[in-house]
């Protein structure tokens, strides 16, 4: 089985099973290289069906303070990219089976070499990448090298984008195509905005993929409102706040269940 | 005027950027889908605004009524003495309003949002400060809100030019992430426009960053090419002849491709551009992209693909340079492939060369000079006794150093 295939094969459990998928980001490295283990297993525990890998870069120009801040303190700890994929690998030998999207700026990637950089990811167990700063236009490569090891290529889509660039992302994303809730940066926000409905209708009327939506979601009633219409929950900056602080693995735990309750359970108000 | 043999172009140098805005393998488009439609409408707005007379008209009637254009090229006839030639020529892009060459971009930037975009707020970033300051002006005679983010280093080592932005209006915004430098500014306020880009405008300062900027920046900033040539030719205002070379610094490089760009079919003019060389290429802290083959890759910052000094995992390294506006990890585009063309040179001055570049140029010719134009001063001492004295040296002088005292003070202590 590809990444690609374990990826499609997530969405279409979910859908037979009438629920949203959970997928939550980590930075990795963060709060420390162990820790930063133990909270993608406790929430693949706890329900998680796909994450998001992240590997930290200098300059996240499209995250906010948290993730600037853990992606930060991983990099002072000396995580690299090599580390990362080791890690992946540790976290396949534990037994976590969820899909892995690697999440990285394009830099590191091209500094590792495009094609050396998928076949390893896709050696040490990962599934997909998401590249926040590589348009389709600039992923050539990268796209050839993912179809070659069977990698899912996803791509986002943000409010501000045009019917035609909804088009034209869509054709070139595969596995699922990640919707950013707001116009904006990541981070935890008190508020889904209010036509984020009327964006996830927009994109769908140009394609079948399966529609995740990443961005300010921190709650598990936010993560019910997302599952009642998309097919994907992401969940990024509150997560990895809780695994910063004190009890962190305790705190992730807490609040992976109520966001996998509610990306879960759609009809629900958010409590479990 | 005299006439001048144009030696003919085995390359057409204006054939770049392509569709995409590639220079080459350089260049490009790499930012989050949230802006990419902007960046379609700033093109599509740019391209119409270029061929706009009207829109023409009015930036030119504000560069010669506001900004104070043509600047002068002044003929430095005591530091063609001192080196005993060859005769070297200043564009004096010092005395353009506000101090620096940035203004025109600024103001080129800030009108073509007024007139042609449905945007009411500008954002920026700033390194020395000159940016800021020219954008903060623009913003101030063309009544738009106007924030400017700028790393807390650079705010400490350009004091008066926060407080210049403040008075005119601008709200400055320290950014205390990385370095606290130029990129983490930029970074900062990609950030905001992400966040804004509904309502705002990122006026870039240098001719880097995603495309459009490099070549809309270019353009801009190709006011100071135009000029020096004319004033170079006519013996009027000039040697009546072509420069040999032509020297500028190079940060991002929006001053040297400014200049640079009109002399490009001109292939006898040599093209030089100096980097920032820090404490030394081999200490690892300086900003000299093309000169340190260990730190300078090809790589991806701040949407454009060009010369980036990082380490092996791809991690944007630390830069330093004793001139904010030199002190920055990428490069413009162009510039790189320009140097792949063999059309321009790139070579660097270090923090000391630079500070004796303001020393040569304040006691000998009464200018001082910014710290980021007198390393392109400082190359001089190299290249003068390489050439005839015959032969024709052109500077662009690209800001005034009165930013820089504080600075210039701790260094060069007591005079």
């Amino acid at each position: 089985m590809t990444g690609l295939e374990r990826i499609e094969a997530v969405f279409r459990r979910c859908r037979a099973e009438g629920r949203a998928a959970f997928m939550p980001y980590h930075a990795m490295g963060y709060p420390d290289r162990q820790k930063s283990l133990q909270v993608i297993r406790t929430l693949s525990e706890i329900g998680a069906d796909l994450f998001e890998i992240g590997i930290p870069h200098s300059d996240p120009l499209a995250d906010g303070p948290t993730i600037q801040t853990a992606t930060y303190t991983a990099l002072m700890q000396g995580t690299t990219v090599k580390d990362c994929l080791a890690m992946v690998r540790e976290l396949r030998a534990m037994g976590v089976d969820r899909p892995f999207c690697a999440m990285s700026y394009y830099n590191p990637i091209f500094a590792y070499g495009v094609q050396r950089f998928v076949e390893d990811a896709a050696a040490s167990g990962i599934d997909g990448l998401i590249v926040p700063d590589l348009p389709p236009e600039e992923a050539g490569e990268l796209e050839a090298a993912c179809r070659q090891a069977g990698l899912a290529t996803i791509y986002l889509l943000a409010p501000t984008s045009t019917e035609e660039r909804i088009r034209y992302v869509a054709a070139h994303c595969t596995g699922f195509i990640y919707l950013v809730s707001v116009t904006g940066i990541t981070g935890a926000r008190n508020e889904l905005p209010p036509d984020l409905a009327e964006f996830v209708a927009r994109v769908r009327r140009h394609t079948e993929l399966p529609l995740a939506v990443g961005f300010g979601i921190a709650n598990g009633a936010q993560a019910a409102a997302v599952a009642r219409i998309a097919e994907g929950v992401i969940v990024g900056s509150a997560l990895v706040k809780a695994a910063g602080g004190e009890e962190g693995l305790a705190r992730v735990a807490a609040l992976g269940r109520e966001l996998a309750h509610g990306a879960h359970h759609p009809r629900s108000n958010g409590a479990s | 005027m005299t006439d001048v043999s144009v030696t003919p172009s085995k390359v057409n140098y204006r054939a770049w950027p392509d569709e995409a805005g590639h220079f080459g393998p350089y260049g490009g488009k790499f930012v989050p889908e949230t802006l990419m439609p902007a960046l379609e409408e700033l093109e599509e707005v740019y391209l119409k605004a270029k061929h706009d007379k009207e829109f023409q008209a009015e930036l030119d009637h504000l560069l010669r009524t506001f900004v104070g254009r043509p600047t002068p090229l002044t003929y430095a006839r005591r530091l063609t003495e001192y080196f005993g030639g060859p005769r070297i020529y200043i564009k004096r892009e010092d005395l353009a309003h506000t101090g620096a060459h940035k203004i025109n971009n600024a103001l080129g930037q800030a009108l073509l949002m007024k007139r042609k975009m449905q945007k009411t707020r500008i954002v920026a970033e700033t390194g020395a400060g000159q940016h800021g300051v020219a954008t903060a002006t623009a913003a101030a005679m063309l009544g738009i809100d106007c924030v400017v983010y700028m790393g807390t280093v650079d705010m400490a080592r350009q004091e008066p030019n926060v407080y210049r932005m403040r008075l005119l209006g601008a709200e400055v915004r320290g950014v205390d992430s990385g370095s606290k430098t130029l990129k983490d500014a930029i970074n900062e306020a990609i950030r905001d426009w992400v966040t804004n880009v509904r309502n705002t405008h990122y006026l870039l300062g240098s001719a880097l960053g995603p495309h459009p900027y490099p070549t809309i920046v270019r353009d801009f900033q190709s006011v100071i090419g135009r000029e020096a040539l004319r004033q170079m030719l006519d013996p009027e205002t000039g040697p009546g002849r072509l420069p040999d070379a032509i020297v500028a610094c190079v940060g991002g490089g929006s001053n040297a491709i400014g200049i640079f760009h009109p002399f490009l079919e001109y292939e006898q003019v040599r093209l030089i551009g100096v980097e920032a060389g820090g404490r030394g290429i081999e200490s690892g802290e300086h900003a000299a992209r093309f000169a340190d083959p260990k730190l300078g890759r090809l790589g991806v910052l701040q949407g454009t693909k060009s010369y980036v000094l990082q380490d092996e995992d791809g991690q944007i390294a630390l830069t330093h340079s004793i001139s904010a506006g030199l002190d920055y990890a990428s490069v413009g585009p162009e510039h790189a492939w320009l140097r792949d063309l063999g059309r321009t040179e790139y070579t660097y001055a270090t923090d000391d060369e630079a500070l004796e570049g303001v020393r040569l140029l304040s006691r000998l010719e009464g200018i001082i000079p910014a710290l980021e134009s007198a390393h392109a001063i400082a190359h001089l001492i190299k290249l003068a006794p390489q050439m005839h004295k015959d032969e024709v040296i052109l500077v662009n002088l690209s800001g005034r150093g009165d930013k820089d005292l504080g600075t210039i003070m701790k260094e060069l202590g007591a005079l």
